[in-house]
């Protein structure tokens, strides 16, 4: 992989981090409401007041200078305080984000772990009875929004049967396994609610990519070679197919998101996602706003280094 | 090589000439599609089913006129029974008239956000795939943009900025459907643009659109007469898995507080007010559950026979 392709897809990625501040900002901007307006009806504070104020924080300047001053602002990581929490805004995102990753993190792993063996074997065996088993199956995974099926684990495993508990905890003040076990435990429901969900659409995507793969020619010339076919799955058409899977798991990223908004919220979790609908809730927008701007830079993120790892697994690309 | 890597999963859509006219038979395109469709049984299946749900949610009040908001507190909480086949809520109020109405809301912003979303995909496909150099280049751009943006923080956000004013223009039920529609369908127009762009793109070098050409048709007849009616296939396909996106949107925003309130039941805001009730009153969160998954399935599995349907050469 050459060195002129990473750096060619970091350039790639200003421009769009600019576009997604620039329409976070006309959203920001084109919204009804004036943060004075409490003032306009408060007989006590003159006119005069308030236009001095309105001029002090910049309100009446054109458009494009208020942008530029919010995008100097956002990018010096002065990102204003909550008036709901009590503190500095980039220090609150700081302290949610580790749990939204390794929510996000986990249930990506095993949303892999799912996808990759069914969507394999399904691949193998095309309109087997397996095969439409598993799709079926698909199916219903993605169909089944995240919110309802967050419903039914409670349903299941915390009232029916009493195994986990349904409302995670931060402060557990339990030492050494139990610790980790109290953690694991309580992380299960969202991370399988959000794993199995993401699984499911993967599993269609890693079987039509085998699919494509498995009847190019030089699995044929290896199957004639007389290696196993066992082998010759694993070894030959697998790595192939999963380059495409690579760039599917990046593209689903938006989608992750969302869903770990949802799950946090059902579940409690004091990840970032939870964050932006409690401060929705509370009219804080400050928080609403950095927030939203925090999920998509790391979702540009996350396509940057899909995009440099898709180059590095097939080599071609980073010529063209 | 070849697909053996496509880029995404749009990226063969240009080979496929959905429903391309095949005038050797005697049967016209849409009989042979309809030949097709009817081969997927579980999407003719699905087909029915959801007959059944929009029937029941169109006829469901004159059949069962129970209103919406009859607080019983003598009733509340109480599971299925012959006066209350679906059970209460916490307020006493008739679980199966609510799901019915909230049937309706839901499906119809499911039905306006599609159309929303297909108008919008399909006017800047076609512009970007009729004009070539800058402007399909930034359309494209424009395209990418809003595929990288996460969709439910901005649906969220523009609910949460907007919600108030939208109230104040058109009334509690109106500004909140009026809203989310056009945010939902504003923000999921990318993938129709995408197929129609690549369609044109591939329609437009095709003998019959040069025969219309050199007959001196307009370029508002080359597109709407001849280009667009051929690359109709795929669009349908992705405007009725739309419509269930736009299903499941819209229940997530109203199951997170930010889409309609309480009092307007849509399946999303049942089961918000139910969630906090699961240990005593389960049947209350299962059946608006149960309700949007099976009208998102059954969309879904027609999504997959009308692909099976329209696009011959895509045997997935």
């Amino acid at each position: 992989m050459s060195r002129q392709y990473v750096i060619r897809k970091i350039l790639i990625m200003i421009p769009s981090l600019l576009g997604i501040s620039l329409v976070l900002f006309t959203v920001l901007a084109m919204a009804p409401g004036d943060p004075f307006e409490e003032l306009a009806t408060n007989p006590a504070i003159p006119p005069e007041v308030r236009a001095a104020l309105r001029a002090k924080f910049g309100l009446d300047d054109p458009v494009w200078t208020r942008y530029l001053h919010w995008l100097v602002a956002m990018l010096q990581g002065d990102w204003g305080f909550s008036f709901v929490s009590r503190m500095d805004v980039d220090k609150l995102i700081l302290q949610r984000l580790p749990v939204t990753l390794i929510v996000i993190g986990s249930s990506q792993i095993i949303a892999i772990l799912v996808a990759l063996p069914v969507g394999v074997l399904a691949a193998t065996r095309p309109y087997s009875l397996f095969d439409q088993v598993a799709n079926t199956l698909a199916f219903v995974g993605f169909s089944l929004p995240t919110f309802f099926t967050g419903l039914l684990f409670i349903l299941v495993f915390s009232i029916q049967l009493d195994w986990l508990p349904f409302v995670y905890r931060a402060n557990i003040d339990a030492t050494g396994w139990q610790f980790y076990w109290e953690h694991i435990k309580q992380s299960i429901m969202p991370v399988m609610v959000l794993g199995l969900f993401q699984g499911a659409s993967l599993v269609r995507f890693v079987r039509s990519s085998v699919l494509d793969v498995i009847k190019l020619d030089y699995v044929t010339t290896a199957r004639s070679k007389g290696i196993g076919e066992r082998k010759v799955i694993t070894k030959h058409v697998v790595r192939n197919a999963l380059i495409p899977v690579v760039t599917l798991v990046a593209l689903q990223l938006p989608i992750v998101f969302g869903g770990a908004i949802v799950t946090e919220q059902i579940f409690r979790v004091p990840g970032i996602g939870s964050l932006l609908i409690s401060a929705m809730l509370a009219n804080d927008t400050p928080v609403v706003m950095a927030v939203t701007f925090v999920i998509a830079c790391l979702v540009v993120f996350f396509n940057l280094l899909a995009d440099i790892i898709y180059g590095w697994l097939d080599p071609r690309i980073s010529y063209r | 090589m070849a697909g053996s890597t496509p880029a995404s999963l749009t990226a063969d859509a240009p080979a496929s000439v959905a429903a391309a006219p095949r005038k050797s038979g005697p049967t016209s395109p849409w009989q042979e599609a309809w030949r097709r469709f009817r081969r997927h049984r579980l999407a003719v299946a699905s087909g029915v089913v959801l007959l059944l749900l929009i029937a029941t949610v169109v006829l469901g009040p004159f059949i069962w006129p129970v209103a919406i908001n009859d607080i019983d507190f003598a009733a509340k909480l109480q599971g299925p029974s012959w006066a209350h086949p679906l059970g209460t809520d916490d307020l006493g109020q008739d679980l199966l008239a609510r799901l019915i109405y909230g049937g309706r809301i839901s499906l119809a912003v499911g039905l306006a956000a599609m159309v929303v979303a297909v108008v919008v995909g399909v006017v800047v496909g076609a512009l970007a795939g009729m004009s070539a150099g800058w402007v399909d280049a930034a359309l494209m751009w424009l395209t990418d943009l809003f595929l990288a943006l996460p969709l439910l923080p901005l649906l969220l956000l523009l609910m949460y900025l907007f919600r108030d004013h939208f109230k104040r223009l058109f009334g509690v039920e109106g500004g909140a459907f009026i809203l989310i529609v056009v945010v939902i369908g504003g923000l999921r127009w990318m993938q129709v643009a995408r197929l129609v762009r690549a369609q044109f793109l591939s329609l437009r070098e095709k003998e019959f659109v040069e025969a219309a050409r050199a007959l001196g048709a307009s370029k508002l007849r080359l597109v709407v007469g001849h280009i667009l009616p051929n690359a109709l296939g795929p669009v349908i396909v992705a405007g009725t898995i739309d419509v269930a996106a736009a299903i499941i949107a819209e229940s997530t925003l109203s199951f997170l507080g930010l889409g309609f309130p309480s009092d307007i039941p849509t399946w999303g805001s049942v089961l918000r007010d139910a969630k906090d009730y699961l240990d005593i009153a389960p049947h209350w969160a299962l059946f608006p559950g149960a309700a949007i998954f099976l009208a998102v399935i059954t969309i879904n599995f027609m999504g997959d026979g009308l692909r099976d349907a329209l696009d011959p050469r895509r045997v997935l």
